[in-house]
């Protein structure tokens, strides 16, 4: 054990220093068992007091540092590589957190001062039997695979790619695009969505370093950082790109009619389809699930009439198998259930539409050419009627978040519809209007004051059919009056949700949901492209929602974490794995089925179970269950454990 | 019994607990400062033997906080945790330890105020519970 402690107790300020008394701290603590010095500072993150810590380690000859401050999660590092510096492991250096645990939250400073006290001798204790501990190092397969071929998902994968290294782009639909393929126009620019998105689906698609797999599916992985080994489901299509050449015969016999995914269920698609004309791939699909059976005696028609022979009906699924480094998960959004919002009458009449289907309406490529129809009788609208915030913000019966793009992309819906139509008149109901960002503000303002759209401050009470029309009964709360709209559409602005399997995915990937099942980020400030497993990543909507722009700049930083990972050859993992006294290990083998990681490993010739330390993640659950003491997390033994609790209850 | 001043020991996960306890903090949300955390990487690492060695040493309370069920940073320790918790409760009763002294809640991250409301509930049910005193000699 070491005999010389070096206590150095950090004022933060006032931080600390106005409710627990640190000089009291130092001087009780130099008199502490192993400690040798012990010294308060104003702020001890600061270069002077970085320098205090080294030179205190060198003049003093410190063999560990126990620094009382701020939250491990801030300033470890920090402080460890100061420790490191002045020529100690970096594992000699443990914090005291006496500042989230202690000042910020007690107000009594003599019982503040008197606990203070208690966490930082237990953190000498813990150091006293600190042993010195160096990185585990593990070699890193530099290929990437990304998760979803929508904007965010593109983005990340050509940036991997045009770094130099291999990316595997895996979506499960037969086309790259995501949603932003199927918008019509863009807020602020007013954009064309489908004239900038397509120009990223070619180059993704004819990248050199990228491999792109679609309609396929992640089924398993295994490994870790640096090393995982993927198994991905290719589903038959049926159709050979390579001999396909496009020429449409099929689906003019084809004689299964279900609703178009990409027109959101307003036309309908044959069995054999390809997406949408600017398809990536540019082929068709055959969906297994709506043909009648790909065998000759049930229909087999699309392969009659298709002459270079492109139609394969003995295609199987194909199981891929992939090593890679790193994975970018961007599976993206839905919007909110098609059964919810049934009160606004969504599902029940025709012209109730989504915001999606109004994208569709808008859209050049869509169901009527760009031209504003109703879907019922194909009249021109003459009144709209736009509703926000439809199962967003309402964490009584929806979803309690704000879907952040909806106030925009509302405004943008309002004024190209006076675009369109320009004697129509279109109402927005809102409860706030949220345009943080660059020129939104005022572009809202452009709907407002240069198209006359009518925002109503207020929530929506009835939406009901009404000889031909669709009646609304809000409420203006800025006026305090009650509103009727006899109108002619009317268009919600649902909810944003994590796509529909992320669930599933992330059990898969064992990567962290947050309460409404986004994909969980390291660190909410700091590390908002990390997910807590080390070598996943997450961009775009599946992470929270947000616009292109937001999406576009996540998946770029996610790519350049991805990147920064593969500019070196190895990475460095955290040492406090298990490790196994062999004298004692009965070979029991109680820990192999505790170890999620398949960590613990019997040894035969030793009769002795051992630790793989590179699959190890550290969380001690075998070391618990060892009923011989055998086992033990380094950093993190028994003895320290009972010496810092008997700290804790010293005294009164 | 009025002035009774609990001793509680708080094990808490470095991903959720400690995080939310973190938060707590910066916050600046007040709560009884009868308990000390010991930070470990996952619930699953406190040992039961810990807990009542705590006990032995003079705790009068111990207190477990991991990830919510689901949410565990290394996927199903908090599981590990509550049948582990579960089984000692049982086992403390024959002690002469009451089942209530320890305690084992999820806090996640993100809930600062739910770690403030159920230290404050735990102390204050020690505080009712008054202290343990075990017999002479079990200390040792």
């Amino acid at each position: 054990m070491k005999k010389r402690t070096g206590v150095f107790v950090c004022h933060c300020g006032i931080n600390i220093a106005g409710t627990v008394d640190v000089k009291n701290v130092a001087k009780e603590l130099s008199k502490y068992e192993g400690v040798v010095h012990s010294e308060d500072y104003v702020y001890m993150c600061s270069d002077p007091g970085q320098k205090l810590i080294e030179n205190a380690i060198k003049e003093h000859k410190l063999d560990s540092v126990v620094v009382a401050c701020c939250s491990p999660s801030l300033h470890e590092k920090t402080f460890r590589n100061v420790t490191q510096s002045a020529g100690l492991n970096p594992y000699q250096c443990e914090i005291a957190n006496i500042r989230e645990q202690c000042s910020w939250v007690h107000k009594d400073k003599e019982k503040a001062t008197s606990k203070a006290k208690k966490i930082v001798k237990s953190i000498v204790q813990k150091v006293l039997r600190n042993e010195s501990l160096e990185p585990i190092t593990v070699p890193v397969t530099k290929r990437a695979m990304v998760i979803g071929g929508g904007i965010a998902g593109i983005q990340s994968a050509l940036d991997i790619a045009d770094g130099g290294h291999e990316v595997i782009l895996v979506e499960r639909s037969p086309s790259i695009g995501g949603h932003m393929i199927q918008l019509s126009e863009t807020f602020p620019t007013l954009d064309c969505s489908q004239c900038i998105m397509t120009p990223k689906m070619v180059e993704v698609a004819n990248h050199p370093n990228v491999k792109l797999m679609t309609y396929s599916e992640v089924q398993e992985i295994s490994g870790y950082v640096g090393n995982f080994k993927v198994k991905i489901l290719k589903k038959p299509t049926y159709v050979d790109p390579n001999v396909c050449t496009l020429c449409d015969e099929c689906t003019k016999v084809c004689p299964v009619v279900v609703p178009n995914e990409f027109d959101e269920g307003m036309t309908g698609r044959k069995a054999i389809y390809i997406p949408f004309p600017q398809a990536i791939p540019a082929t068709y699909t055959l969906d297994i699930e709506s043909c009648p059976g790909v065998v000759p005696i049930a229909c087999g028609k699309c392969a009659d009439v298709c002459e270079p022979n492109a139609i394969d009906f003995d295609m199987k699924p194909e199981i891929v198998e992939e090593e890679v480094g790193a994975i970018v998960v961007a599976t993206g959004y839905d919007l909110y259930g098609k059964d919810k919002m049934a009160e606004y009458g969504r599902g029940r009449y025709p012209d109730v539409l989504d915001g999606l289907q109004f994208e569709r309406l808008l859209s050049a490529s869509g169901p009527t050419s760009g031209e504003i129809l109703r879907p019922s009788d194909h009249k021109v609208p003459k009144e709209v009627v736009f509703i926000q915030c439809c199962g967003s913000r309402d964490p009584e019966l929806h979803k309690p978040y704000c879907s952040k793009i909806c106030c925009m992309y509302t405004a943008k819906h309002a004024l190209l519809y006076k675009e369109h139509v320009p004697d129509g008149q279109a109402y927005v109901f809102y409860i706030d209007i949220r345009s943080g960002g660059k020129n939104y503000e005022e572009f809202v303002q452009r709907a407002v004051e240069d198209e006359g759209v009518v925002y109503l401050r207020g929530k929506v009470s009835k939406v009901f059919q009404n000889n031909g029309k669709i009646t609304v009964w809000g409420v203006d709360t800025l006026t305090g009056k009650d509103i009727e709209i006899n109108a002619d559409m009317v268009v919600l602005a649902m909810a944003m949700e994590p796509s529909h399997k992320t669930n599933e995915l992330a059990k898969q990937l064992k990567i962290a949901l947050d309460k409404d099942g986004f994909l969980s980020e390291a660190h909410p400030k700091l590390r908002p492209v990390e997910s807590v497993t080390g070598g996943l990543f997450v961009a775009g909507a599946g992470q929270a929602p947000k616009d292109i722009p937001e999406a576009v700049a996540q998946a770029s930083g996610a790519a350049s974490k991805v990147q920064a990972m593969f500019s070196e050859d190895v990475i460095h993992q955290a040492p406090i794995v298990a490790a196994v006294d062999e004298e004692l290990c009965s070979g029991c083998k109680l820990c192999i089925p505790i170890c999620p990681y398949d960590a613990r490993v019997f040894d035969e010739e030793k009769g002795i179970v051992s630790v793989n330390e590179v699959l190890c993640e550290g969380c001690g659950s075998c070391i618990a269950a060892c009923p011989s003491g055998a086992a033990q997390q380094k950093n993190f033994t028994d003895d320290q454990i009972y010496s810092m609790v008997e700290t804790i209850l010293e005294g009164e | 019994m009025e002035n009774f001043e609990p001793k509680i020991v708080s094990f808490a996960c470095n991903w959720c607990t400690s995080a939310g306890a973190d938060l707590a903090g910066t916050s600046r949300m007040e709560y009884l400062p009868n308990s000390v955390l010991i930070r470990v990487m996952c619930s699953s690492r406190v040992d039961p033997q810990h807990i009542l060695w705590a006990f032995k040493k003079g705790a009068d309370g111990v207190f477990i906080g991991g990830c919510h069920p689901g949410d565990c940073h290394y996927i199903d320790g908090n599981y590990k945790t509550l049948r582990r918790i579960k089984f000692l409760k049982k086992m403390l009763e024959n002690f002469g330890i009451e089942p209530e002294r320890l305690h084992l809640e999820w806090v996640s991250a993100s809930e600062g105020q739910k770690f403030v409301q159920v230290i404050n509930e735990f102390t204050n049910k020690i505080k009712k519970l008054g202290a343990l005193n075990l017999p002479e000699g079990s200390q040792n």
